[in-house]
């Protein structure tokens, strides 16, 4: 897999276009990696420039921040902008929410100024542009598929169209859940709560957000976010739907599409 | 004679309310003031434009239409009502008997439009008769959830039903009025609605007619008096402050939270080792880091709670909530408002200093930390609000009190923050390995 750092980059006195914010989930958690590997395929597919920072991304900061931990926040912060101003980064663009909305809306102020963009938004522009050919139409004929809204690019950012657009490209049908968009059911992990367990309560987030989806009866649902995936691929697998009903990033789905990878329904 | 005492007794009333009024609002407004200053100038034209639309316009109430339609009808309601309110005050000081229909009956145009202006206030106090019932029906019959959640127990339940039946009062009061008068005058004024209720009063006599319009005027204009002066105690408060909240309300995308300056400037001296520190102000207030109570979160965060108006929308939304955890964010505005007033309390009676009395927001029959836990910082809550209050706000202050003063964190965090200062990432994997997803 064709992958080049920042750093490989200067060396050869090159400028991107763009920087891959990969995110910890999207180079560490096994499920995310397989994201990460399908948009990869995708902007390789379409020749894009892009780049890595490597083993010099560390984590944005976000689960410190949210839960209260500011300062460990701003120390990851800070040296992440150092890294990312000393390349001269202009654009950014991530497959992780939560980096989306902290690199976005938080690192500006602390000094980090860049264009920020979600995957979903920038599959959807490679769309509009025409640039995205549908080769597999096979996979997904007669299949529905449900979105789950990330609260991090829905109600934090209001972006609840780019994702739905790019799953629009596929021959699926698009079901929607009870709550959906703006009303839309948190999958339970924000917030740092994917790394403790719930307090105490009559059932777990997930649960609840993933009986959602199986009232849509949909076989697919899509996610955007790597934590999404994770709630809500545990959830299916505790409700024993899994082999009914799969989980994918819409990355994922659409490098399908494009015949880039298979996936088994 | 009469009349003397009766303009007397109205303006012993007027001032009367008017003074405990003031006192209400004057501590609502102090009490705010408790909270950090926060620079919330600039923007004006986007700020006015969410109060005319929010406030004004009630734009995020019509996600949800059955309580947005009877709620709009209340609303509509008693704003038109205050015009018939000019001429009953003016009535009062005076001593005149509907002076403004006096002043306009020979004049066609005028009288149209008195008789219409009034007639429209009858036929919308139908409607809001109509929708107060369907209010209460919603509370006590219908038993709607998010009505009927463990934070309303007591006095916000009671203060909800006082304000519902109040304004049930304030109509039977107005078509008293109306309607008796109408009799007195056979009609004269032509009003809609008491000209179809006229029969109902028409075995009474002319004495108890008067006692009827009398009671009617007195009740209505006592009712408005002590509604006026119980306000500041009360969620109905949010038909004041709803404007000024949703002015000031935050501009930024709601996945926005502020970054701690104080901690940018200690970071920076501790990545740059060659930086002088600057000299330390012995005099100055040591930092605290995030709330732990009132006076450490703003005032606007402050305003937000005294304007809730407890109607659950951001609980009933809440992720926390629905799968029974402790969470309400509704809770977390109406605890904050009650130890603002609690010390609020504590400070009137020490004649304005401040006395420690050992408690805080957190904890405290407050807000506990396993309600502050459970929080998915979805912002659900924060996009439900009607008045763009953001509990979010306040729990992200409470948290960072609890993390980074009290290091009071469950164990899997700590272990994260750990693991987020040398590894560079939630997990222990090594920095070294952040490329090793290329080889899957
Ligand atoms: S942000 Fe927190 S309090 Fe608000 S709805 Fe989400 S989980 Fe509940
Ligand atoms: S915070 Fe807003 S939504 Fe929640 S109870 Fe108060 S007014 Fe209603």
């Amino acid at each position: 897999m064709q992958v080049k750092t920042y750093a490989e980059y200067a060396s050869t006195g090159e400028t991107p276009e763009v920087l891959f914010w990969v995110g910890c989930a999207g180079s560490f958690d096994q499920r995310a990696q397989k994201v990460t590997r399908s948009f990869v395929k995708i902007l390789n597919h379409l020749n894009i420039r892009f780049a890595v920072l490597g083993t010099e991304e560390s984590c944005t900061g976000d689960p410190a921040k949210r839960a209260g931990n500011e300062f460990v926040f701003q120390m990851l912060a800070l040296q992440n902008i150092e890294v990312m101003n000393t390349y001269g980064v202009k654009r950014i663009v991530t497959t992780c929410p939560h980096c989306f909305n902290i690199l976005k809306n938080e690192y500006p102020s602390l000094g980090g100024n860049y264009e920020v963009i979600h995957h979903s938004t920038f599959l959807q522009k490679l769309i509009d542009e025409g640039r995205i050919k549908i080769t597999d139409t096979a996979t997904f004929k007669g299949k529905k598929i449900t979105y789950h809204d990330s609260c991090y690019l829905g109600r934090a950012n209001e972006i609840y169209e780019a994702p739905r657009k790019v799953l629009e490209e596929l021959d699926a049908e698009l079901v929607e859940m009870k709550s959906c968009r703006t009303k839309g059911l948190c999958c339970g992990a924000g917030g740092a709560q994917m790394f403790k367990e719930d307090e105490k309560g009559t059932k777990r987030i997930n649960i609840a957000r993933t009986e959602e989806a199986l009232e849509t009866n949909a076989q697919i649902v899509a996610a955007a976010c790597p934590f999404c995936n994770t709630m809500i691929t545990d959830g299916v697998k505790s409700k024993e739907k899994q082999q009914d009903v799969k989980v994918f990033d819409i990355a994922e789905l659409l490098a399908a599409g494009q015949g880039l990878e298979t996936i088994s329904l | 004679m009469f009349t003397i005492l009766q303009i007397v007794l109205f303006i012993v009333l007027c001032v009367t309310a008017g003074f405990l009024a003031y006192k209400g609002y004057l501590r609502v407004y102090k009490n705010i003031m408790l909270g950090k200053s926060e620079d919330l100038s600039g923007d004006s034209s986007e700020r006015l434009k969410n109060m005319l639309l929010i406030a004004f316009g009630q734009k995020k109430m019509f996600k949800n239409i059955t309580p947005a339609v009877l709620h709009l009808l209340i609303y509509v309601g008693f704003v038109i009502t205050q015009i018939e309110l000019i001429e009953v005050f003016i009535d009062g000081l005076t001593g005149s008997h509907r002076i403004v229909f006096h002043a306009v009956k020979d004049i066609p145009a005028l009288r149209f439009l008195y008789v219409f202006t009034i007639s429209s206030i009858e036929v919308m106090s139908v409607f809001v008769f109509i929708a107060t019932v369907a209010f209460l029906c919603r509370r006590w019959i219908l038993k709607v959830p998010r009505l009927n959640k463990p934070e309303l127990k007591g006095f916000p339940v009671m203060d909800a039903t006082i304000i519902l039946v109040s304004e049930i009062y304030l109509l039977a009061c107005i078509f008293s009025m109306n309607t008796a008068d109408m009799a007195l005058h056979n009609g004269e004024y032509g009003f809609f609605v008491s000209n179809l209720l006229m029969p109902a009063f028409a075995g009474f006599g002319e004495t108890a007619l008067h006692v009827f319009e009398r009671t009617g005027w007195w009740g209505h204009m006592l009712g408005v008096l002590a509604l006026l002066v119980y306000l500041p105690y009360s969620k109905h408060l949010h038909i004041l402050l709803a404007f000024p909240n949703t002015y000031f309300g935050r501009l930024q995308p709601k996945g926005y939270i502020s970054n701690m300056p104080e901690i940018t400037k200690e970071i920076k001296l501790m990545m740059d080792p060659s930086a002088v520190p600057p000299p330390v102000d012995a005099n100055a207030a040591p930092v605290k880091f995030g709330a732990k109570d009132v006076f450490d979160l703003t005032w606007k965060n402050l305003l937000d709670a005294y304007t809730c108006t407890e109607c659950g929308r951001c609980t009933a939304a809440c992720p926390a909530n629905q799968t029974g955890k402790l969470l309400s964010p509704r809770k977390i505005m109406m605890d904050t408002r009650d130890r603002m007033e609690e010390v609020g309390r504590i400070k009137a009676a020490n004649n304005g200093v401040w006395i420690d009395d050992g408690k805080s927001l957190i904890e405290n029959n407050y807000i506990t930390v396993e309600e502050l836990r459970a929080c998915t910082t979805c912002n659900a809550c924060v996009e439900e609000c009607p008045i763009m209050i953001s509990p979010l706000e306040i729990i992200v202050e409470l948290r960072r009190n609890l993390v980074m003063e009290e290091s009071n964190a469950p164990a899997e965090w700590n272990g994260m923050f750990t693991a987020m200062e040398n590894n560079g990432a939630p997990w222990q994997f090594s920095q070294q390995d952040r490329l090793n997803w290329k080889n899957g």
